[in-house]
């Protein structure tokens, strides 16, 4: 896998637990939604967790957990299987505040929907990586500079710019 | 000089649509942009097929049967005349020289070339125009009234709404990946042109018992293999809550729409398997906990919108035009014409002119370059420089004196339109068909011009009077079949091509599903079953009884069983 932030290919600090691996004590691990609640209780509450989530799950499924996460990835089981996007939204209006990650086939051209949303990353399957360049993706993040759209979390929409020029 | 030529004025008509700022305009530029980049990713084998679709499609470009076909978005059927000398342009430049008006106010070029339609985005960006979201999964071109701000019964132009929604929904971050296509539909009149209750979100501009206006939301309506009519979701939605109501709806569907099967993902289905009830449950409950303040309609905005849709400088005329009267009686062929094509106008002495695209034995909605140039012209000359575009695939005049209706008509007869058949028997609503689409299961144009060429005669079309005759190819129903008061559907049944009629559909208010005939029919057997339908409700019509009319009063019975049995090779009908 690939992990973009910021239009960059960066390492990624967290490892993705298999369901039958053990909790280890310490360690940046990413679980599954089944294993959450295992997981929540079986470390310190300091202790660095994640989990990774279908994007089916019900957001208030993860509301108590919130502020105890640090990593939620949303699976994208298809690129053009937009529910992750309303999914993040809701999150951020739940009022998390770790980092979002949109995790499957996604495409550059679909970065700043992600970033809109409230995704800060997005991890991509190794084999579209080498088609969907790191440069591709740098490019992506300056192919939309507007949007008309409030309420999302990409900068300065058409509106409040409208308003700035009228005022 | 070119149509786009910089020398020539840049909008002649600008007091009577919106017009883009630097920001709309940079914009779509940025999408114009990014699709170049898009297609040459594609021919370099960056993008594969199943990738680049959705990004071809979000940007109006479908694979059609023998080629590319590029959807252009009329945003709510206005075009000024220097946008309609820009489409010509394109249809010469990069297409046959011509293009083909949809029942969506968009315009379909049926023969460009991949490589070119970065260009011909940029052709149309010259002019403030696109085709952004005119197919894919997701909000869809917004449509309206054809007779927006000139008709008598209006409440409101539904507008400065459609622009409204045009930019929110443009590139939405969270809603460009929908279960499947949305479509949206404004009217502000008591009269629904727009077809409203066929669309997945209906808006009707209603005024509450305070005087306020606001909207009536209506969802699920959609046609396709399985035509369902709006329900109403909010009855009274204040104006400051329609974007967030609106982003309530689409955030329920798309997190619940089903993605498991395409025919069932549209919001109609959501609805209906569901229940109105609890979609409207869920819908609220979303509304409720949302954090309406960033969609709250601001106010100031909503004025910059609808200030562009303010009224052109009218003359005060008298309501009677003595010309047009004289006019009238001294030649038959244009007091026919006046009579089906010209509509009242809120203005006295004016009057809204429909122009038919569809002469006897033609192809529905389409028009030569030249004959875009001539509508470009005449709008000018008579009209503010303004036109529409009709869901009915007609051209719209809507601001002509009275006084010059006859010299319209003269021009437009030298063009080839003056068809004076407007909402008569044969202003046919067809899709492509076979001819050209990829999905159609059975050819449409050829059977729209058949029954066109039965019943040429204007006499025989005026004396049965308003009937709405759509076809389409396929189930998925472009052609509005399942709304026309007369629908025929074509299929494919063991390689031949087979006709199904259903009678009783109504697009309006009163929005009804046709309902079916009986078994399918030959391509050449169905002009014969049109005319016997006509026939009989000739014979038992009663005064002022239009055709869905006589339906509805005798019952679908009576008309079952004028076909049954009389099949030529001893098949039911």
């Amino acid at each position: 896998m690939a992990l973009i932030s910021e239009g960059a290919f960066v390492a990624d600090g967290w490892r993705r637990l298999a369901d039958e691996e053990a909790l280890p004590a310490s360690g940046k691990v990413i679980v599954s939604l089944s294993r959450l609640e295992a997981a929540l209780s079986g470390t310190d509450v300091d202790a660095p967790l994640g989990v990774i989530a279908p994007n089916t799950t019900d957001p208030e499924v993860l509301r108590p957990s919130l502020s105890r996460l640090s990593v939620i990835a949303i699976q994208f089981p298809a690129f053009a299987d937009g529910r992750g996007f309303s999914l993040a939204s809701l999150l951020r209006r739940a009022g998390y505040k770790g980092e979002l990650r949109a995790s499957g086939r996604l495409l550059a051209d679909q970065y700043l929907h992600a970033l809109g949303c409230g995704f800060d990353t997005v991890e991509i399957p190794d084999d579209l990586a080498q088609r969907h360049s790191e440069a591709q993706w740098r490019k992506a993040l300056r192919m939309r500079s507007l949007n008309y759209q409030r309420g999302y979390s990409h900068g300065g929409s058409i509106l409040e710019r409208r308003r700035k020029g009228a005022s | 000089m070119t149509a786009h030529d910089p020398a020539l004025p840049a909008r002649p008509n600008a007091a009577t649509t919106y017009i883009y700022d630097a920001y709309d305009r940079a914009f779509v530029q940025e999408r114009v942009a990014e699709f170049r980049e898009q297609v040459q990713r594609r021919l370099a084998g960056e993008l594969t097929e199943e990738e680049f679709r959705p990004f071809r499609l979000m940007n109006g470009l479908y694979l059609q049967l023998h080629a590319y076909m590029l959807r252009v978005a009329i945003p709510y059927g206005t075009l000024t005349a220097r946008q309609m000398r820009q489409l010509a342009y394109i249809a010469d430049r990069w297409d046959k020289g011509y293009g083909h008006f949809t029942t969506r106010q968009n315009l379909q070029y049926n023969w460009p070339l991949l490589v070119d339609t970065p260009d011909i985005l940029a052709a149309l960006a010259e002019v403030d125009m696109h085709a952004i979201q005119t197919s894919g999964n997701c909000i869809r071109n917004v449509t309206s009234d054809q007779f927006a701000g000139v008709a008598a019964d209006e409440i409101e132009d539904p507008r400065p709404t459609a622009e409204f929604l045009r930019q929110w929904s443009s590139a939405h971050p969270e809603f460009s990946f929908l279960p499947r296509k949305f479509k949206i539909a404004v009217t502000g009149a008591t009269h629904d042109r727009a077809a409203i209750k066929a669309h997945d979100i209906g808006l009707r501009i209603v005024r509450n018992g305070e005087g306020e206006i606001g909207y009536e939301v209506m969802v699920g309506g959609g046609l396709g293999r399985s035509p369902f009519i709006a329900k109403a979701i909010r009855e009274f939605l204040p104006r400051e809550d329609l974007l967030a109501h609106l982003e309530a709806i689409l955030r329920v569907y798309n997190r619940f729409g089903r993605r498991d099967n395409k025919y069932k993902a549209r919001i109609k289905i959501l609805v209906h398997e569901t229940g109105i009830d609890e979609i409207r449950t869920q819908v609220e409950r979303e509304f409720a906990q949302m954090d309406r303040a960033p969609f709250s309609y601001d106010t100031q905005e909503f004025a910059r919108v609808a200030g562009f849709f303010s009224d052109p400088p009218y003359e005060a005329l008298p309501s009677f035009s003595v010309v047009l009267e004289k006019a009238q009686q001294e030649n038959r062929e244009f007091a026919g014409f006046v009579e089906t094509n010209v509509s009242q106008h809120k203005k006295p002495g004016y009057a809204i002119v429909t122009i038919s695209l569809k002469p006897i034995g033609g192809i529905p909605g389409d028009a030569t370059s030249n004959q875009m140039r001539a509508l470009a012209d005449a709008s000018e000359k008579f009209g503010f420089g303004e036109l529409r575009v009709s869901h009915e695939q007609n051209i719209i005049l809507p601001h002509v004196k009275q006084d010059d209706l006859y010299a319209l008509w003269r021009v437009l007869g030298d063009a080839g339109l003056a068809t004076a058949n407007a909402g008569l028997i044969t202003d046919i609503i067809s899709c492509p068909g076979l001819d050209y689409c990829a999905l159609a299961t059975a050819r449409s144009i050829p059977i729209a011009q058949e029954i066109s060429r039965r019943f040429a005669s204007l006499e025989l079309q005026r004396e049965i009077g308003k009937l709405g005759v759509k076809i389409s190819g396929c189930i998925n129903a472009c052609g509005h079949h399942h709304v026309g008061a007369i629908g025929i559907l074509g299929l494919e049944k063991k390689g031949e091509e087979s006709y199904q009629i259903t009678v009783g559909g109504d697009p309006t208010l009163k929005a009804s599903i046709g309902q079916r005939l009986g078994p399918g029919l030959r391509a050449d057997e169905v002009p014969e079953v049109i005319e016997r339908l006509v026939q009989f409700y000739l014979s038992v019509r009663v005064d002022g009884e239009t055709f869905i009319d006589t339906w509805r009063r005798l019952g679908h019975e009576r008309f079952k069983e004028l076909v049954r049995g009389e099949g030529e090779d001893g098949s039911d009908i």
